[in-house]
């Protein structure tokens, strides 16, 4: 993390000074979503039913975005093919 | 303490005299202070000003949204969603509906939104109790707000208005609560003086339209604080360990400056109105020489100031100061008002069980550091709604000169007024 500000740096009302693109949510996952391609037929579930927006569409092919997706399942749930697998984060 | 002693700029005369209770009065302070939004709900003190205010819009004599919600918790989320988005909002509540706003009264001041909130004090359940007490407003002590406690019916109209002056200071931005005692002054009707409506738009400086300006790294100019498409802010996100005490450390520096600005503002309705209320800040009488003073917030002060005229003139030294101001709590004013006092009583309508009255815990703070501290008593009394009869003052009056005498405190917390 960048170094740390002071309170007299910082704007009032709780107003963070970056944009919250910048907070990377995806360092909270415990499980991680894997998509099989051989099995996924783009039904588009997992990309209306992610709750952070974290499956990302490119016209040809699902990807999840790790920066921000936080591993709650629901795509992994939601997917009528199990195309999808929660597995652990690996670990370093 | 209604003084009025110099020509103001709006003379008597010129100002239109009502005889309305006090839950009307604030009713009036917030239309003629050009509320953009009132989000509130009916709770029994403070029905009147939202059922009064409702009439003003029905009848087409205000431009304000008026959102009736279904909670108090809702209540205060409207206010805070329209003052983040630039409105003046305004609410009424007391007791429990204040409670059930608990947690979104956090929100809004450590948004820094400047929202009024007229508190008519109520007994908290349970038994459950319509009657006056301070607990609702003893319950909200941390919450990051500026309370303000009047005495009668005009310094709720007086004070409603200058509330908003104080909460849009760029030196405060932090929201307000006006407390009047329910039912003593929420249902009672007293003839008050009202300024035009057009002397209240000057005062207040018009609609809110101008906001603080603040520096984000996304943008290269500073931006004002305001939920605005195009200059996106976020009010208020996830804060960990990193940085919600920064945050917090805003909200206690803002709370050091409101002394100055309530002060000031005191002033300038005095210049206009020719009302003031002691310093703003503490209304003191009779103390420069008092061997006893007894401190009291709300309603009960005219009651106090009775007894001490009265007792001053049969030779007793004893003086009152009324604490206007609660939060932030004057300590250093007090302090230097209070030395050279033999004993000080302390009365609190409330108590935070298993301690003391809470204005007693402040006061017993702000005395402690000076050289010779005088005895302190403190009395809960007015439970519930109980009256503070004048018998009863005197009696603790009395009790506070014989202690003043002996140099002994038998008991330091005392209930005034309760059946054993």
């Amino acid at each position: 993390m960048a170094e740390l500000r002071g309170y007299k740096e910082l704007p009032i009302g709780a107003v963070p000074f970056r944009l919250s693109t910048d907070y990377k949510t995806g360092d909270w996952r415990a499980l991680r979503p894997v998509v099989d391609h051989n099995k996924c037929v783009k039904c588009m579930l997992c990309w209306i039913y992610c709750p952070d927006m974290a499956v990302i569409w490119d016209g040809e092919k699902i990807t999840i975005n790790y920066d921000y997706c936080k591993g709650c399942g629901l795509c992994a749930h939601e997917c009528p093919v199990k195309a999808i697998t929660m597995e652990p984060e690996p670990t370093e | 303490m209604t003084e009025v002693v110099k020509t103001p700029k709006i003379p008597p005369e010129k100002q239109i005299l009502m005889t309305i209770n006090g839950d009307e009065a604030v009713a009036y302070a917030a239309k003629q202070s050009l509320v953009d939004v009132v989000a509130a709900y009916p709770i029994t003190p403070q029905t009147i000003i939202v059922e009064k205010f409702s009439e003003f819009v029905a009848n087409g004599e205000v431009h304000t949204e008026f959102v009736p919600v279904e909670s108090e918790h809702s209540a205060m989320s409207a206010c805070v969603g329209a003052a983040a988005a630039g409105a003046r909002a305004f609410t009424a509540t007391a007791a429990n509906g204040l409670a059930l706003m608990w947690e979104i009264l956090y929100i809004a001041a450590s948004l820094r939104l400047p929202i009024v909130l007229a508190v008519a004090n109520r007994a908290l359940s349970a038994p459950i109790n319509i009657h006056n007490d301070h607990g609702d407003a003893y319950g909200m002590r941390d919450s990051g707000w500026i309370q303000i406690f009047v005495e009668n019916v005009q310094e709720a109209y007086d004070t409603t208005i200058q509330a908003f002056k104080i909460a849009e200071d760029e030196r405060v931005l932090l929201p307000v609560a006006v407390n009047l005692d329910g039912f003593f002054l929420s249902h009672t009707l007293e003839n008050i003086r009202m300024l035009p409506d057009e002397e209240v738009h000057k005062f207040l400086g018009g609609y809110r339209k101008t906001y603080p300006k603040v520096k984000v790294d996304y943008f290269d100019e500073e931006v004002p604080l305001i939920l605005n498409p195009a200059r996106p802010l976020s009010f208020g996100p996830l804060d960990l360990y990193d940085y919600y005490y920064e945050h917090k450390m805003h909200q206690i520096e803002a709370m050091k400056r409101v002394p100055e600005v309530v002060r000031e503002v005191n002033e300038k309705w005095y210049e206009l109105t020719g009302r003031k209320y002691g310093d703003g800040i503490l209304v003191p009488y009779g103390v420069e020489d008092a061997d006893v003073v007894v401190t009291v917030l709300g309603s009960t002060g005219g009651t106090v100031r009775h007894i001490v005229k009265k007792l001053r003139s049969r030779g007793y030294k004893v003086g009152t100061i009324r604490i206007r101001l609660f939060r932030p709590f004057p300590h250093k004013e007090l302090a230097e008002l209070l030395k050279g006092v033999k004993v000080v009583g302390v009365m609190d309508r409330g108590i935070s069980f298993g301690s003391y009255g809470p204005s007693f815990l402040d006061i017993s703070t702000a005395l402690y550091d000076l050289k010779e501290r005088p005895l302190l008593v403190n009395y809960v009394y007015g439970l519930g709604g109980r009256d503070a009869q004048p018998e009863m003052i005197e009696k603790m009056f009395m009790e506070l000169l014989e202690i003043a005498k002996t140099g002994e405190v038998k008991e330091k917390l005392r209930f005034l007024g309760v059946r054993e």
